[in-house]
């Protein structure tokens, strides 16, 4: 979707400012809201690309006045909803008001290392060739899906280079909407800062995206 | 203050909607037996104590000082940094960028917050900010002079979006003068900003 979360190119006013010595975290309720959000995936079952799409997927004024950890909360909040594991009365009573919805398991202390050691690798076996090899010229296709997608607004409709093959992928736009994995080749695929940007462009820049099979085309 | 104020003014007068909102969620989750507080606890304490960017620094230490762990990070960066235990969430597939007098590398993620967590730990509020995602990729020698620093007029910039799955570790240049040290005090050189390209390992002098 062409949400406010996919911001690269916008004019910010304002500077990036680096944090001396920051902490991990800046508030005991974020420490919380993050380890809420990690646990609860495996009672939820939901997916990473469920997850992102659950944050992104808000009016540009929400996503903009909310803090990381708190599009964070606003989007467990909502996968939790969707899936009537919790209600909004209880959200707005601030405790329990209904029996649990039976959950196949939860996180313990002794399943910690386990879930974060294990990750959750992404590349499947390929059931097809890919497309594309390295040094193939492309296009990133126009698309402006309403619906998750990873192809950034800014290098839509730009030509570059396939740089490296990366294997075949778990594609986000199915899997974010509950259609499946339906793994897809992954390319690293290069642009030249002038194409993107024009010629006042540094001209020595590079950018690239990873980029699947579904939104490239030979150019 | 006694201990009976300082228990209420942290529980009401201070605290914040949101504040409000996530402790009252976890005791409705933990009440309905969806996640066990305990868990919790672990979860926050290994990324505040355990995995954090003296791992990568290691890494990146190891690289300098040993030209064989060097090209295999270069070929296949997951399981050369599998050599020293690093691996798992949000790193299940790492590249390695290496840095050189004619190329630095810079990484972002434009639509979210993507990092290299098991190298890197959790990433900091400026990587998950507005002005980072927006300028990166349209104006990285903005973004470092942001940091304090001019990359030499042409030196090639290259940036690296994580918009999949593939997690970034830049490895930047080992600083001259550091012939015969050891891994673990070319370690204390590696900051956090270089391994994601905002930045440059120490001078020799400012950890001797």
């Amino acid at each position: 979707m062409d949400g406010a979360h996919d911001m690269g190119g916008v004019a910010w006013s304002e500077p990036v400012q680096p944090e001396p010595n920051e902490p991990v975290f800046h508030a005991e309720w974020e420490r919380r809201a993050f380890a809420l959000t990690l646990a609860m995936s495996m009672p939820g079952g939901w997916n990473i690309d469920m997850s992102r799409f659950a944050r992104e997927d808000r009016p540009p004024e929400d996503y903009l006045s909310k803090s990381y950890y708190q599009i964070w909360l606003a989007g467990l909040e909502r996968l939790m909803l969707e899936r009537q594991m919790i209600s909004t009365d209880e959200i707005a009573a601030g405790e329990s008001l209904h029996p649990a919805k039976p959950v196949a398991k939860r996180l313990t202390p002794d399943g910690v290392a386990a879930m974060l050691h294990r990750g959750g690798p992404t590349e499947r076996e390929a059931k097809r060739p890919a497309l594309f090899a390295a040094g193939d010229r492309i296009r990133a296709k126009m698309i402006h899906p309403a619906t998750h997608t990873r192809l950034p607004r800014y290098v839509r409709g730009h030509a570059g280079i396939v740089e490296r093959v990366l294997g075949c992928h778990v594609f986000p736009d199915s899997n974010a909407s509950g259609d499946g994995e339906n793994p897809q080749w992954l390319y690293t695929v290069t642009f030249e800062g002038r194409e993107l940007w024009g010629e006042m462009s540094d001209p020595d820049l590079q950018v690239s995206v990873d980029a699947w099979e579904p939104y490239l085309e030979r150019a | 203050m006694t201990a009976h104020d300082h228990h209420h003014d942290h529980d009401h007068s201070d605290l914040s909607e949101t504040e409000l909102r996530v402790r009252a969620l976890e005791s409705i989750l933990t009440e309905k037996g969806y996640v066990d507080p305990a868990a919790l606890d672990l979860l926050i304490e290994t990324y505040e104590t355990k995995v954090g960017p003296r791992n990568g620094a290691r890494v990146v230490a190891r690289a300098w000082g040993d030209p064989a762990f060097r090209a295999r990070l270069i070929r296949d960066a997951t399981p050369a940094i599998a050599e020293l235990g690093y691996a798992g969430r949000q790193g299940e597939h790492i590249v390695a960028l290496e840095n050189t007098p004619r190329l630095h590398n810079m990484v972002v993620c434009t639509l979210c917050s993507c990092y290299p967590w098991p190298v890197l730990g959790l990433p900091p509020v400026w990587y998950k900010s507005a002005p980072y995602r927006s300028k990166a990729v349209k104006d990285p020698r903005g973004v470092l002079r942001d940091f304090g620093f001019d990359l030499p007029e042409g030196t090639d910039i290259r940036v690296w979006d994580s918009t999949a799955e593939i997690r970034y570790l830049v490895l930047p240049m080992r600083p001259a003068g550091t012939e015969g040290w050891s891994e673990e005090r070319l370690a204390e050189l590696v900051t956090r900003d270089s391994m994601i390209g905002t930045g440059l390992p120490k001078h020799p002098h400012e950890v001797a």
